[in-house]
């Protein structure tokens, strides 16, 4: 797994609530058996103006100038800033796998749904919960924002904010560790588990 | 120590426990084509073996036909489509796991089939790369949705990391009207506590209305809470449950049957347990229900109409409305009863099983769909749902309705294959999820109950009925 430690970047501010994972990728990119290459279809709705299919050549359709994504200004933004319930929906990792291959390595809101949230951690990506008020300032602020996973901080030019991260999921995020090699380390405490569960449910 | 019914599940399955993140074993892992082949890739790359074979069960239904497939997989026009059933054809045979495939009369929605089958039981953890995972709560089971990695880490481990979610109860007391269903009590608490509502908690459903509600009933209705935002939804298991589970194919039979029975009436949540929260619902005040928006939790009564964001105070909200309203193509204070519709969609995960063809067959029954109602589809949950309907002469209600009756699958839930909406088309939809693009690219989705769908497949609108 990718590792996260630290990062500077500005955001690209996405003003919107209850982001579902239709819009971050739509379903027909769902089709792929692959995990790469989901980046050029990102909000593929509101990126583009025409309608997208796999197999398209992406850099050839026309681009919403509209849409957040496209303005040139974020162009080099690995901060994505959003509102409440980022992620909800279906449980599609495509949504983590496209915002981690178009550059997004982080992303602020007020609340993330479980799943994504969950999904972002295995693949590098680390998602900041904020209050609607920091959230709030930071959607008026337009400077670098440097993320610390360590001390679990958001800094900009002005202040300093503290966020809360599972410690668990912090530890394996910066050292980047794999979670099926780690699990299989618990191999015999597992093994004891099931014989027993087994013995008490022997229908199952 | 007073547990809840989420709690004895979680103890039931807890394997190691570590600074609050759990190693929990998965009793079921659930596979189908679109968030697996990442999964088996994986695995393949590692050099890694299946924990347990026989834990897994998958089948194709998101990419599947629901026209004409009697020459199999090659029946799939879509070439990426084809490769993706394919491809879990082809990692069930290599890593031995057993695969219902396309054209076995047990196919049907993975969500369909697992308690159809009793390969989903009560007691059960399990698991599946979908987030309508939550429905085989209804059985009294431990059941969420997950992401692909976790795929790849319940075939590799046979077990899961899960952060304890915190406990809430919803109960419902009072009898439901003959027009309200579970689809409405879904969407009616959605709209009360929103899709973010219950981010964090396993929701435990209770209460008088519950526990005269149909196992089916409380399928829909624990399908729907990840619609709130809930880790899980559950109910107690009771004589419904266990009579529902009894006889099927994966079922325990003899002395293991009496054994599992005497286990399963103990989940339920203790007397005194405790919830984190409480919220108290009473059935007589609920009306079958529409979507007015662009998420489930923009709701109204059947006779309601679309807010005006003028009204709203929050202006995250405001501008929630009024995005929603613009992508719709409604105007703020429209009458839901004046909004025509072109096409009807009858089936999903949440409305797709038999009860609800038969109450959607009985609202249609000698009647025509209207004239501008450019197709309505009836898309049953499962080849067994398919045939048990036919048995009872419900698809010829439907087809002399002017209906269309398919074959098994997800469709237009999410028009992952040849079922979609065109750009403009407004839809009247049993499915889940009203989300922008949800059933084809700017097209405008409202979630209903198979009750509201039939009868507003035959008002040309949506309409309310009197049942």
């Amino acid at each position: 797994m990718k590792k996260f430690t630290s990062l500077i970047s500005i955001a690209t501010p996405l003003d919107r609530a209850n982001i579902d994972t239709d819009a971050i990728i739509p379903k027909q990119f769902l089709k792929s058996i692959k995990k790469s290459g989901f980046g050029p279809n990102l909000f593929d709705e509101w990126r583009y103006l025409d309608h997208g299919e796999p197999g398209m050549d992406n850099s050839k359709r026309p681009i919403n100038p509209d849409f957040i994504l496209n303005n040139p200004k974020y162009s080099e933004a690995q901060i994505l800033l959003t509102r409440r319930n980022f992620g909800c929906g279906s449980s599609r990792e495509h949504a983590p796998w496209a915002l981690e291959d178009f550059g997004f390595r982080a992303i602020i809101a007020p609340s993330f749904a479980d799943i994504f949230y969950n999904n972002c951690f295995k693949n590098g990506i680390l998602p900041v919960v904020l209050s609607n008020e920091i959230v709030d300032e930071l959607f008026e602020y337009t400077g670098k924002i440097v993320i610390n996973l360590d001390d679990q901080s958001v800094t900009t030019d002005e202040h300093s904010f503290r966020f809360d991260v599972d410690p668990e999921r912090k530890r394996r995020l910066i050292n980047g560790l794999d979670d099926i090699g780690l699990t299989l380390q618990y191999e015999d405490q597992i093994r004891l588990f099931e014989t027993e569960h087994f013995k008490k449910h022997p229908w199952l | 120590m007073s547990e809840t019914l989420y709690d004895k599940l979680m103890s039931a399955h807890m394997v190691h426990d570590q600074d609050g993140a759990s190693l929990i074993y998965i009793d079921r892992q659930l596979i189908h084509e679109v968030t697996s082949p990442q999964a088996f890739e994986g695995l393949a790359l590692a050099g890694r073996k299946i924990w347990r074979n026989e834990s897994n069960l998958a089948v194709p239904d998101h990419n599947v036909p629901t026209t004409e497939r009697s020459s199999g997989v090659s029946s799939i026009t879509d070439p990426i489509s084809r490769l993706q059933v394919e491809t879990l054809d082809k990692n069930c045979e290599t890593f031995e796991i057993n695969e219902i495939q396309m054209n076995d009369i047990r196919q049907g929605i993975v969500h369909v089939i697992g308690p159809e089958q009793g390969a989903t039981l009560p007691g059960m953890s399990i698991v599946c790369g979908d987030s309508h995972t939550t429905t085989h709560g209804a059985l009294g089971a431990l059941a969420f949705g997950i992401g692909t990695s976790e795929v790849e880490h319940v075939l590799a481990t046979g077990c899961l990391w899960h952060n304890k979610a915190k406990n809430m109860k919803i109960e419902i007391n009072g009898s439901l009207a003959n027009n309200v269903s579970p689809k409405d009590v879904a969407l009616y608490i959605i709209g009360k506590i929103g899709t973010a509502g219950g981010t964090g908690f396993a929701i435990e459903f209770c209460g008088s209305t519950i526990q005269n509600m149909s196992i089916e009933g409380r399928m829909t209705l624990c399908n729907m809470s990840i619609e709130a935002g809930a880790k899980v939804g559950i109910v107690a298991v009771d004589d419904k449950t266990i009579s529902y589970v009894k006889g099927r194919p994966f079922s325990p039979k003899a002395e293991d049957w009496d054994l599992a029975v005497e286990y399963w009436k103990t989940l339920h949540s203790d007397p005194d347990s405790n919830f984190d929260e409480s919220i108290l619902i009473d059935a007589n005040l609920i009306n079958p229900q529409v979507t007015w928006g662009t998420s489930p939790e923009m709701v109204v009564d059947i006779n309601g109409s679309t807010p005006d964001p003028q009204l709203e105070k929050d202006e995250v909200k405001a501008e929630s409305i009024r995005n929603a309203l613009k992508y719709i193509h409604l105007e703020p204070n429209t009458s839901m009863s004046s909004v025509a519709i072109d096409k009807v969609f009858i089936g999903s995960c949440t409305n797709s099983r038999i009860e609800d063809l038969r109450i959607a067959a009985s609202v249609a029954k000698g009647k025509k769909i209207a004239n501008n109602i450019k197709l309505a589809l009836v898309v049953p949950g499962s080849g067994l749902v398919k045939k048990q309907a036919e048995d009872e002469g419900l698809d010829k209600i439907f087809k002399d309705a002017g209906f269309e009756w398919r074959e098994p699958g997800c469709s237009m839930c999410l028009a992952m294959n040849a079922d979609k909406l065109e750009v403009g088309e407004r839809c009247a939809s049993t499915s889940n999820r009203n989300f922008e693009g949800r059933q084809g690219q700017g097209s405008f989705t409202h979630l209903v109950s198979p009750a509201i769908a039939a009868a507003s497949a035959i008002a040309g609108h949506f309409s309310g009925v009197e049942l």
